[in-house]
């Protein structure tokens, strides 16, 4: 692994991190499902920590092996793997059928550009995802 | 399976089927990110530390059950696993790590700073941890054992750092303010 440590936040008042908790909206959004759906005991934490790790490991892998054969690995993008895992275990568990969440991201995609959001959700993703 | 789409996207997707399901809410959501976002931090860990520095009988307990020790706290989380804290002296350093994912100590750190998350983080401060603590900015002397804390499902750590020199008047919430997130990770040794 050649990536640097980002060495901000060195002296962080302990008040915050001293940095974003959260960098985009949605990954707050994602992270409150997930937690918020173990809190209410649809699932225990455990149970989606361990998607996590197999998703996390899963980039593990195969940054060491682009790199091993003279690559260079994705940048690692925790709250993707995170929303990943989060995907996998609601479909696992029946609670989304991967169908029905197919739909919905297809026809959230096919909105027009300016429309209304809920609950205030932001646009945040254009600079957090691959295109 | 989306992968190609936008997570914010997927994410909304998400929400929206688990709110018509009756699963969640959008305000329980939104109480969630709060929480972590403004309530819950580092404040909570300094508030411990300097209550250890200040206080022997509470130090005592706190290495010796980290989670009964804070429980007077009464920090919010609903966080249950098991906390273990570790004391750096002069002879020995602590710094922990999850090298499997994210785990951290919640309840009195917050969520983790990006790097704690990272790749790079996560593998080399167990190989090379010397190496990465300089990077840190964190020189220590040849002779400081460096312990490494691999944190769990069941176990999270949180190091206990030692009391700067430099803060020598004795009062609560000045000792707290020295306190910082790092020094609790043990990548940064409190002057």
């Amino acid at each position: 692994m050649s990536v640097e440590l980002s060495l901000d936040g060195a002296a962080a008042p302990p008040m915050q991190n001293g940095e974003l908790v959260f960098e985009a909206p949605w990954q707050g959004r994602a992270f409150g499902i997930a937690r918020g759906m173990a809190e209410r005991g649809v699932y225990a934490w455990d149970d989606f920590r361990d998607r996590l790790i197999a998703e996390i490991d899963a980039y593990d892998r195969s940054a060491e092996a682009l790199v091993r054969s003279g690559g260079v690995a994705p940048e690692f993008r925790y709250y993707e793997h995170f929303l990943r895992a989060l995907e996998t275990l609601l479909v696992e568990r029946a609670i989304i059928a991967r169908g029905e969440l197919h739909a919905r991201v297809h026809a959230f995609e096919e909105r027009p550009h300016g429309h209304d959001h809920d609950h205030g959700h932001d646009h945040d993703h254009d600079d957090d995802h691959d295109h | 399976m989306d992968d190609h789409s936008a997570p914010a996207i997927r994410a909304e997707a998400i929400e929206s089927l688990l709110i018509e399901k009756g699963l969640i809410s959008a305000a329980d959501v939104d109480t969630v990110v709060e929480r972590y976002n403004d309530r819950i931090g580092p404040l909570n860990g300094a508030r411990v530390v300097a209550r250890a520095w200040r206080d022997p009988a509470f130090k005592r307990a706190l290495l010796a059950d980290g989670t009964a020790a804070i429980a007077e706290f009464a920090f919010e989380g609903g966080q249950t696993e098991k906390l273990v804290v570790v004391e750096n002296t002069d002879r020995v350093h602590n710094v922990v790590v999850c090298t499997l994912c994210s785990c951290y100590p919640w309840a009195v750190l917050g969520l983790p700073p990006r790097w704690y998350k990272d790749p790079a983080y996560r593998s080399r401060i167990v190989r090379e941890p010397r190496r990465v603590l300089r990077e840190f900015g964190l020189h220590l002397a040849d002779d400081v054992e460096i312990r490494v804390w691999d944190s769990s499902a069941e176990v999270r750590y949180m190091v206990l750092p030692q009391r700067p020199a430099s803060a020598t008047r004795d009062d609560e919430a000045e000792l707290t303010a020295r306190v910082t997130r790092d020094s609790m990770i043990g990548v940064e040794v409190l002057r």
